[in-house]
């Protein structure tokens, strides 16, 4: 019997811009304690799904019916409704550090949820939520119960979200990208607890998430979700390992953790669509590899086959895998050339205060780094290890403590102010967050056109040619020119970015998390590009990320780094296959990939349900 | 997960946009339309006095004063009245208006740029500069500003300029706060971080990469800013403290009513002036309040629903 | 917290210190003879020279500021030139009434600016919220000077002109030995001096709510199947109110500026009436003393403030 059943689910919200149809028609049944996923990429409408369902979004209208315990929860009270939330539905949230009360202890936060629902004893509730803490694995829960959440860590407090979510023992648990806010070692320990106390307690959980590597290991059954619709629904193993719908099978595709190193990625093409309109065919057809000329035409029917898939596409086999056909495409050696070479750099804040002298926060201890010319050198390591701040350091953002950094054999110590500005154009940056990267108020062809201007290089028409030139080179159209970053997707805000940073063709380009903000299928895109690039022109990267399989992806050489020092440094393939120290292998250890794919042996259509025309 | 990239943008300019938000207030219309209606009868005093023959200053003892010695209700020759030594209301308003808007846009400019460029040196150059620029302007804010204005007049006697000093000095750290805090923000963007790594300097920072990214809370601040200086104009002159007698103005013409209760037999003294004043603070007011809405809308109930649905 | 409380405090003498070799020193430069203020147009050259070595007006200007300054500390601010009583008696004599009215005025001014800063914020873009940005506007917009004479003629004169006495016309009236009395008095002056205040603090206290109201912890809150009573009214105050906290300090010293005009207007006989009063005197050291008893009174309610604000958010602490 289904614990919850959705059956054609919409959620309209209305805004100034429009109406956002967030989600369309979606009907999914959970079973009885199993772990049920829902993936997509953003705007998929995966949140607004159950955030709706629990009446927590006031303006949106939602139409269809959820049937939990028998009732319908569209059609409930806000009272009745009320008091199935944390009693009968946990919720757990994406960001632990904004979703806790910065005000009141944790304990507290845990105990109001209790007496809310429960009539017991205050001493009572109290040992309830310490037992509980302790259980989720916090020490001394006892006395961390008076904390307030600013003195947790951030996967401490997830915890304290799971304990909260747990506390009343509901039926069902929904977990909102539990994860995604979280270092990769700390997420695995996350996923294992909440896997371990579902089992435990019999809980029924959706897990919401970007991540199909997450779900691969976990979930029972996945639903994958596009543009607010359906897409894919099915057992996991299947789903992954021969998925039905060519969405899916594209955004594994996407995905440089099912390829060998150093091939060319296989990306959606594209972007996703406007959810104001509605298209009279399917919503990824635009972007479908396998789209039929009537994809764009008439919507797809719901193909149900015999290995529990269900996919929501006019195709009847399987979707070309992509992926499959492409071999690794062969890169030209790294030179001898030294371009960067970085010797005991290490740097320390708040040093010398005038109360401690000396005690200061040592954030870099001691870094020796050598970057030849043509290689990508990949730097990786959780937040807070100082990835970011020695990039910082190399591109002369942050002045170092003590060390030395030497940029194509010149010592950057020595430098007059004059040759230290001449030097800059050597060594670009390109950001993680694409959103912050551009300024919002400059139009495009000015933001890319900066270096020349600071530089005193091209003006006026040739400078506007150079900069075209560029657009062209990273796969802009060179007529969007004149139209501000607000008016371009993340993907090719990204490319803005890379293309400023070309330039003035850089000795040295350090990629700060280029791709973490966007969505997997773009990230191919972006990942192909930087890739291209480095082949046509010869770039040397420092590329830094926590993403592993990105990494090894991109990178010749890995350096591993752990609070400040690097503890590992290796060919890619080797740190891979050999990890040394014992950090590298924790690491290697938490990263979860989707399983390999394989043909779908004996599947067969079922049954067609062709739309009616409405 | 960011949602914007998956929404596609709207194609539309964003000062037609703005004008769009604002033209859709009739509110913020009918404040602009009072706005200017106030601008041109200020401008058009010389003329509203060639008009009806009277002077700001002059007293018209027989035609401006009743047998007992009062001020005479609005009628055909004094279209608002006269005051309590004959003058003409309607004259010293328009008049009046002259010093209201000259001291409140003057003072709110120069308040503003003041405000801006320390907010702009103490938010980007941090460390000690910030925070001695810091605490200066908490020193300001924690000054009893009226009685320091009280001990200024005191010294060197009313005149404009020192009013529109005193109210510059005291109100530019509104603006210093609230550019400091934007900056200090803005600086650790990753575009300037961009900046900084071609090799551009602070100077260039500051006005290329920094300035475009103030504008709204500029235009919006210093809006909002000539109401608080007009009404501490008119504080001052009601104080006796402002604009000396018999020059006009609005604060000095209700002082002037207020001396001796004459207000209390005859209203049209505190309304007219009363009503001016308010309503061209309130003007500005609704014009900065819709300004704030149009360029920044954040704060907008409708967007709400949006940022909870990209989550 | 103690380090940071002590700055608050260092910071505070800071203020006031500038504060004194402000008023002292623009006195001091300006034009006019102290002794002849003090003597009279009448006095002899001997007179006026005994004066000025009585006042120690003939030694040098620092050693003047010292040793007015250590006099001030102990809470002696020498001799009004018009009537030659000490300042702080007259002072101090006019405090009952500027206290009463500015005390009431904040009570007035939060018990009126934050619920209706809540009731906008609840309801966005509804009646309720039009209604509480139209009171915030006009509040905004109001001359505190205006505003008192409108409610005069109102509220006294116009139900006088029929006979009643619905509120006095002003003056004040000692707490003791009747209360109401001095609450009736009061009434007016009170809801004029708060207004503008008000519409300060429901502007920030909606902007502030509409803010927390979308933070990622109300949502949670609301997951937890709380009632939207507690959602709002715990979770959703207690996030508005405690950075508010830190705005009242700075408020204060609006308060004091609205409080010599609303004296003024309803003929209060408090300190800031005799400011007013000792300006169109050229009594300076009257002056010099209610310009520092203002800057102890922010001083201190700031500190007050700062200690609240450490009490309220655990982030500080």
């Amino acid at each position: 019997m289904a614990v919850l059943e959705a059956r054609h689910l919409s959620v309209d919200i209305p805004t100034e811009d429009g109406v956002i149809h967030a989600v369309r028609d979606v009907s999914f049944a959970l079973e009885a304690g199993e772990l049920f996923g829902i993936a997509g990429e953003s705007g998929s409408g995966k949140s607004v799904l159950t955030q709706a369902i629990l009446g927590l979004l006031p303006n949106a209208i939602v139409s269809g019916e959820v049937l939990f315990e028998g009732r319908n929860l569209l059609g409930l009270k806000p009272a009745e409704l009320q008091s199935i939330r944390g009693s009968r539905i946990g919720m757990i949230f994406q960001d632990p550090m904004s979703s806790l009360h910065p005000y009141y202890t944790v304990g507290s936060q845990i105990t109001e949820m209790i007496h809310a629902h429960e009539k017991v004893e205050k001493p009572v509730a109290r040992r309830r939520a310490v037992d509980l803490l302790a259980r989720v694995g916090i020490a001394e829960a006892d006395r961390r119960f008076d904390s307030f959440p600013h003195q947790f860590s951030g996967g401490m407090r997830q915890r304290v979200m799971i304990a909260m979510a747990l506390v009343l023992n509901p039926p069902l648990v929904i977990a909102d990208e539990p994860t995604t806010a979280l270092d990769v070692t700390v997420q695995a320990q996350i996923v294992a607890l909440l896997d371990e106390m579902r089992r435990e307690l019999g809980t029924t959980v959706v897990m919401i998430t970007h991540d199909l590597g997450l779900l691969s290991s976990i979930a029972d059954h996945v639903m994958v979700m596009y543009a607010g619709r359906r897409m894919e629904l099915g057992p996991s193993a299947p789903l992954f390992a021969a998925p039905a719908h060519p969405y899916t099978a594209g955004l594994l595709a996407s995905s440089p953790a099912n390829y060998e190193a150093g091939a060319e990625l296989v990306p959606i093409p594209g972007r996703p669509p406007s959810l104001l309109e509605t298209p009279a065919g399917c919503v990824f057809a635009p972007r479908c590899a396998s789209a039929l000329p009537r994809c764009t035409s008439e919507a797809p029917p719901l193909r149900v086959f015999s290995d529990g898939l269900q996919s929501l596409c006019w195709l009847e086999g399987p979707p070309a895998d992509a992926a499959a056909s492409v071999a690794a495409v062969a890169k030209a050696p790294a030179a001898d050339e030294t371009v960067v070479k970085a010797e005991g750099v290490r740097l320390t804040y708040g040093a010398g205060s005038l109360f401690n002298p000396g005690a200061g926060f040592e954030v870099l201890k001691g870094i020796d780094l050598e970057l030849r010319r043509g290689e990508t050198l990949g730097l990786v390591g959780e937040s807070g290890c100082g990835k970011s701040t020695f990039a910082r350091v190399l591109a002369g953002l942050i002045p170092m403590t003590s060390g030395k950094v030497a940029l194509l054999g010149r010592d950057l110590g020595s430098l007059d102010p004059r040759a230290w500005q001449a030097m800059r154009r050597e060594v670009q940056l390109v950001f993680q967050n694409p959103f912050g990267a551009l300024n919002p108020r400059r139009r495009v062809g000015a933001i890319i056109g900066d270096p020349f201007r600071i530089h005193g290089l091209a003006a006026g028409a040739e400078r506007k040619r150079e900069v075209q030139r560029l657009m062209e080179l990273v796969g802009l159209n060179p007529e969007h020119y004149n139209r501000f970053p607000s008016e371009f997707s993340g993907g090719q805000r990204q490319r803005i970015g890379i293309a400023r940073a070309l330039a003035l063709n850089p000795a040295l380009i350090i990629y700060d998390e280029p791709v973490s903000a966007l969505d997997v299928s773009i990230q191919a895109q972006v990942l192909n590009l930087m890739r291209s690039l480095q082949r046509d022109l010869d770039l040397t990267y420092l590329f830094i990320s926590h993403d592993l399989a990105v990494v090894r992806h991109v990178c010749d050489r890995i350096a591993v780094m752990q609070a400040g020092q690097i503890v590992e440094l290796a060919d890619a393939e080797t740190l891979y296959r050999t990890p040394q120290h014992p950090y590298t292998q924790t690491l290697l250890a938490a990263s979860v990939a989707t399983p390999p794919r394989h043909p779908a042996a004996g599947r067969t259509l079922v049954a067609s349900h062709v739309p009616e025309a409405a | 997960m960011t949602a914007p990239a998956a929404i596609p943008v709207v194609q539309r300019g964003s000062l037609a946009l703005t004008l769009r938000r604002l033209g859709r207030d009739p509110a913020i219309i009918a404040a602009l339309v009072f706005i200017v209606l106030v601008v041109i009868f200020a401008l058009s005093a010389p003329w509203i006095s060639a008009l009806t023959g009277h002077s700001a200053i002059e007293q018209y003892r027989d035609t401006g004063l009743s047998e007992m010695g009062l001020p005479v209700a609005p009628n055909a020759e004094f279209l608002f009245g006269t005051d309590h030594l004959g003058r003409d209301v309607l004259v010293r308003l328009a008049y009046g208006a002259q010093v209201s808007l000259t001291v409140g846009v003057l003072a709110a400019v120069v308040a503003a740029l003041i405000g801006i460029t320390v907010g702009m040196v103490a938010g980007y150059f941090g460390g000690w500069v910030d925070t001695v620029l810091s605490r200066a302007m908490d020193l300001v804010m924690s000054v009893p500003f009226l009685l320091c204005a009280l001990a200024l007049v005191s010294v060197f006697g009313p005149s404009l300029s020192l009013s529109i000093g005193v109210i510059v000095f005291f109100s530019w750290t509104t603006m210093g706060r609230v550019i400091r805090g934007q900056v200090m923000s803005l600086r650790r963007q990753e575009f300037v971080e961009a900046s900084r790594s071609l090799g551009a300097g602070p100077l260039s920072i500051m006005f290329i990469d920094i300035l475009p990214n103030l504008s709204v809370p500029i235009i919006v601040y210093t809006t909002m800013m000539i109401p608080g200086s007009i009404v501490f104009e008119a504080t001052l002159s009601f104080l006796g403290m402002g604009i000396v007698p018999p020059a006009p103005s609005w604060g000095g013409m209700l002082a002037d009513a207020a001396g001796n209760s004459l207000y209390l037999v005859a209203a049209w003294l505190v309304l007219i002036p009363g009503l001016a004043l308010l309503f061209t603070t309130l003007a500005f007011n609704i014009l900065g309040d819709g300004l704030r809405d149009a360029l920044d809308p954040r704060g907008r109930p409708v967007r709400k629903a949006a940022k909870g649905k990209a989550r | 917290m103690i380090r940071y409380l002590l700055g608050r405090v260092a910071f505070g003498a800071l203020i006031l210190l500038t504060l004194s070799m402000f008023v002292f020193f623009l006195f001091f430069v300006a034009p006019g003879d102290p002794a002849r203020m003090v003597a009279g147009d009448k006095a002899t050259e001997t007179q006026l020279i005994q004066i000025r070595t009585n006042l120690g007006l003939d030694r040098p200007i620092h050693e003047q500021y010292l040793s007015f300054l250590g006099k001030a500390v102990t809470g002696d601010l020498g001799f009004s030139y018009r009537n030659q009583q000490p300042v702080a008696k007259l002072i101090f004599n006019r405090l009952p009434a500027t206290l009463s009215l500015v005390v009431g005025g904040v009570l007035v001014w939060l018990a009126v600016g934050i619920p209706i800063g809540i009731m906008s914020a609840r309801h966005p873009g509804g009646v309720r919220d039009r209604l509480g940005q139209g009171f915030i506007l006009i509040g905004l917009s109001f001359p505190t000077f205006v505003l008192g004479m409108m409610s005069l003629y109102l509220f006294y004169f116009l139900p006088r002109q029929s006979g009643f006495m619905l509120f006095p016309a002003g003056g004040f009236k000692p707490f003791l030995p009747n209360p109401a009395i001095w609450a009736w008095h009061l009434i007016l002056p009170w809801t004029t001096l708060a207004l503008t205040t008000a519409a300060v603090y429901a502007r920030l206290t909606r902007g502030q709510m509409l803010e927390v109201m979308g933070e990622d912890y109300i949502r949670t809150a609301r997951a937890k199947g709380l009632s939207e009573r507690k959602v709002v009214w715990k979770h959703g105050m207690r996030a508005t109110l405690t950075p508010l906290a830190t705005q009242l300090g700075a408020d204060i010293a609006l308060l004091l500026g609205g409080a010599i005009v609303i004296e003024q207007v309803y003929g209060l006989q408090g300190v800031g009436a005799l400011a007013v009063q000792a300006v169109a005197n050229q009594d300076r050291p009257i002056i010099i003393g209610v310009v520092l008893l203002g800057g102890l009174f922010i001083v201190v309610a700031n500190i007050i403030v700062d200690i609240a604000y450490v009490l309220l958010d655990p982030r500080v602490r």
